[in-house]
């Protein structure tokens, strides 16, 4: 069903006349009615607030669910209109879909509220809790940017960060007996050094072998499984150390003391802002120097990028090492800064979390940090929303359907909500030097 | 050339022209590569037990034994290798098309809860087992096929990549079929008269017979497995459907070409792969449990991935490597408490294994064996999404 639209002075333009578009808009302006009609009338009119500072005594907003959820569904109605409008509108659209995307989460906390018993709920928690967890996959994020970007498909980030956690803490148990802190920096440095190596490992296996990409990463992660299980078997457990001493939490001295955004950004612990970091260090390299440039050609048209005399082997190996090394930062955070100790298989499938963020930011580091936040978010919520004990007609929703609200919103992204994302051009294939 | 004078001369020059037709016949080297692979992993694994304090010929000598030592050990090895059949054909058959099926974990969850489900129905208790049991095989296919076909269908769609979707389902399948069978507050699956979170056991009519009692017991399950390969066999390779697979897989731009609808096979294979990995489960739960407890199935669907690789996708070359995977898990046991050695030596160096036969330079590299074909049949293929 398309309809060719003459737009003076362009090509004529064809346009589905039932786009994904307008299909966001009108299941936003039917989520709409049901709200105003079906779910507010059955909402228990208690006061209910959210908080925004830290305890004791924090800022509150009070409200009354009914009237906010109504609300919100008069305001989607609203916000929908305008796909339907015409092409002028595309614009306001866009902006439209992005508010209503932005308010699902107060509606969610309001009817999650409503549904239990609690009163309140601290907002700022939610976000430094979305803020923390977002850490290791936006730093895989990172690892598969540098990674695709050169050409070569990274599907064992997972692997790479379960193996540096692994190592990371067995460096530290071993020879700092979990406690000292000098140790503990180079446990770091070990875990970084270990994701490197499997990303060497991976390069060589397919930029030298020309072993089938995601075949590698497969074995990567597999080989990461067993070793860390031995390890942690053989080595840790014997030991003694379970947990240890994680790393330290710090403030930037006067950055911290900004009202609501300094205690969030610029306090904790030294992985999250190094993610921060290594987010902004990769944007600028890969987009503002002559290597970060040679790297990307790689990735799009390798064979072009041989004839101006890049060696696409070698910057392939640099790339795919960096994000190996990016990844070992990951693991330690999992085994040295979320928490001190090391279970089996406990990065938990954020490695390919981590490439649906990638994927959700088209290939691009800041565009990747906020669909890592996203899934950072979806992970806090769904602590929150167990935190609260939400009941639905007397049904308390069980702890296990909120641990798969990450994976659901990851398989809804990866589907398509954002639309069709085309991965750098020569991505996935064999490349062999001309003769 | 000269020709042969005497008749010795003339012996040798047949001799050496069937030695040629016998190897061109039965393309030995995939094999040899496959046995040296898993010797350089038995050294590695040997030098890994030596350097943390174990006696690796003890170690391996006791892993043999309990692999194989006795006729209750053999059919033990036999079937504990018989789920990973299953899940390595979904593995395998998706591979077919070019797609990476990686939810062969999740696919068996799901096939296995639905069949143990339906197992319980008040009504199939009755039935005699000529129609119990396929029922129950049916559900497990249907399950299966169901959580397949969602990741083919999303490929075949949106794009989204199918290695992506299968983990984001694998990890919801866990989540979800754990709930159903631990709940206890609404009881969904559970069967309350147990200690055990574990669902009722299945009608008696629903369950495969037993052949050898052995621990886990050999049962039909293992004819199923070998069933599949021959299922399989057949798909691909006698039916015009399953050239159209292949043809996808080997190049979807010139499928489309050709009229083949590639989205629509995407979709049937994943729901087929799935298929696979939800009988393997049922078959599991038919023969050999008789009730369904998720902890049971973890790890299945990914070794069965390394498995489909060992066997370089081919429906026969199933068999002997899940064997051998399996039959390692069974044997160690005895290893552990004889030599004090802990099965993630096995885990090493099965994945070591891998490892090796996925990058079989490296062996032919060491066994200076000379490259036999410039393009195997694991080299990077590309998958894009046909338009």
């Amino acid at each position: 069903m398309t309809t060719a639209v003459a737009i003076p002075g362009k090509a004529v333009v064809t346009q589905r006349r039932f786009g994904r578009r307008r299909i966001t808009s009108l299941t936003f302006a039917v989520l709409g009615v049901v709200l105003a009609v079906l779910v507010a009338p059955n909402l228990s009119g208690d006061d209910k607030s959210f908080a925004f500072e830290r305890p004791p005594d924090p800022a509150k907003i009070t409200f009354d669910p009914p009237t906010l959820v109504t609300a919100v569904g008069i305001l989607y109605l609203v916000l929908a209109v305008p796909a339907f409008l015409g092409t002028r509108w595309d614009r306001v659209v866009v902006w439209a879909q992005a508010v209503s995307a932005a308010l699902l989460i107060p509606l969610i906390l309001a009817i999650a509220l409503a549904l239990s018993d609690t009163t309140s709920t601290n907002v700022t928690n939610l976000l430094d809790e979305s803020l923390v967890l977002c850490t290791p996959i936006a730093l895989g994020a990172m690892t598969g940017l540098w990674s695709e970007r050169s050409g070569i498909v990274n599907i064992g980030i997972e692997g790479m960060m379960l193996s540096a956690a692994g190592v990371g803490f067995m460096t530290y148990a071993v020879l700092g007996d979990g406690t000292a802190t000098g140790w503990m920096w180079v446990s770091l440095v070990i875990a970084m050094l270990t994701g490197g190596l499997l990303g060497l490992l991976h390069a060589w296996l397919t930029v030298t072998f020309l072993i089938n990409q995601i075949i590698s990463g497969v074995v990567i992660n597999l080989f990461a499984l067993g070793l860390t299980g031995f390890l942690r078997s053989e080595v840790i457990v014997d030991t003694g150390v379970t947990s240890g001493k994680a790393l330290p939490e710090f403030g930037i001295p006067l950055l911290e003391d900004i009202p609501v955004v300094g205690d969030q950004l610029f306090r904790g612990q030294p992985i999250f802002f190094l993610m921060l970091v290594t987010v902004f260090l990769t944007w600028l390299v890969m987009w503002r120097t002559p290597w970060g440039l040679r790297v990307r050609s790689s990735g799009e048209n390798p064979h072009a990028a041989e004839t101006l005399g890049i060696d696409v082997i070698k910057i392939r190996y640099q790339a795919v090492v960096l994000g190996g090394l990016i990844a070992g930062l990951a693991g330690a955070w999992f085994s040295m800064e979320a928490s001190a100790g090391f279970e089996d298989a406990m990065t938990n499938g954020t490695g390919f979390i981590a490439l649906a963020a990638m994927i959700f930011g088209k290939w691009k580091p800041f565009p990747a940090l906020a669909g890592a936040l996203l899934f950072g978010f979806s992970r806090a919520l769904g602590a929150r929303l167990q935190f609260l004990g939400v009941e639905i007609a007397g049904f308390e929703i069980p702890s296990n359907f909120w641990q798969m609200l990450p994976f659901v919103v990851t398989l809804i992204v990866v589907a398509g909500a954002v639309g069709r994302a085309v991965p750098p051009a020569a991505e996935g294939v064999e490349y062999r030097r001309s003769r | 050339m000269n020709e042969p004078k005497t008749v010795n001369e003339r012996v040798d020059r047949t001799m050496a022209e069937g030695q040629r037709a016998i190897r061109a016949a039965i393309d030995l080297q995939p094999v040899l590569v496959v046995l040296y692979a898993l010797l350089l992993a038995v050294i590695v694994g040997g030098v890994l037990i030596w350097v943390t304090g174990g006696n690796p010929f003890e170690a391996y000598w006791a892993l043999l034994r309990g692999m194989f030592g006795s006729w209750d050990r053999i059919a033990a090895s036999i079937s504990r290798s018989t789920p990973y059949v299953g899940s390595a054909l979904a593995m395998a058959f998706a591979f077919k098309a070019g797609l990476f099926n990686i939810g062969a974990e999740g696919q068996m969850l799901v096939g296995g809860v639905t069949a143990a489900w339906v197992g319980t129905w008040a009504w199939l208790a009755d039935v005699p087992a000529v129609f119990a049991v396929p029922i129950v095989l049916i559900a497990g296919i249907v399950g299966g096929g169901f959580w397949g076909g969602i990741p083919g269908v999303l490929r075949a769609r949106t794009g989204a990549h199918e290695v992506i979707s299968c983990i984001m389902l694998n990890n919801i399948a866990i989540l979800g079929v754990r709930w159903l069978v631990n709940s206890q507050d609404p009881i969904v699956l559970r069967d309350p008269a147990q200690s055990v979170p574990r669902t009722a056991d299945i009608a008696e009519g629903a369950r495969l017979p037993t052949f050898v009692e052995s621990t886990p017991p050999l049962s039909a399950a293992t004819l199923i497995a070998i069933g599949m390969c021959i299922v399989f066999w057949f798909l691909f390779s006698r039916t015009s459907f399953g050239f159209e697979v292949g043809t996808v897989g080997a190049n979807p731009n010139a499928a489309h070409y050709a009229g083949i609808g590639v989205n629509r096979i995407i979709s049937f294979t994943m729901v087929i792969a799935g298929s696979f990995a939800g009988l393997a489960a049922v078959s599991e739960v038919s023969g050999n449990q008789h009730h369904f407890q998720p902890g049971v199935f973890v790890g299945y669907g990914f070794d069965g991935i390394a498995i489909a690789l060992l066997a370089r996708t081919n429906p026969f070359g199933v068999l002997p490597a899940a064997l051998l995977w399996g039959s390692m898990l069974s044997g160690a046991g005895l290893m552990q408490q004889e030599a004090d050695v802990g099965i993630d030596v096995v885990r090493i160096v099965q994945s070591l294994v891998l490892l090796f036969v996925a990058a079989d330079a490296i062996v032919r590299y060491v066994f200076r064996m000379k490259s036999h074909e410039p393009g195997s049949d694991l080299r990077t293929v590309e998958t894009g999404a046909a338009a």
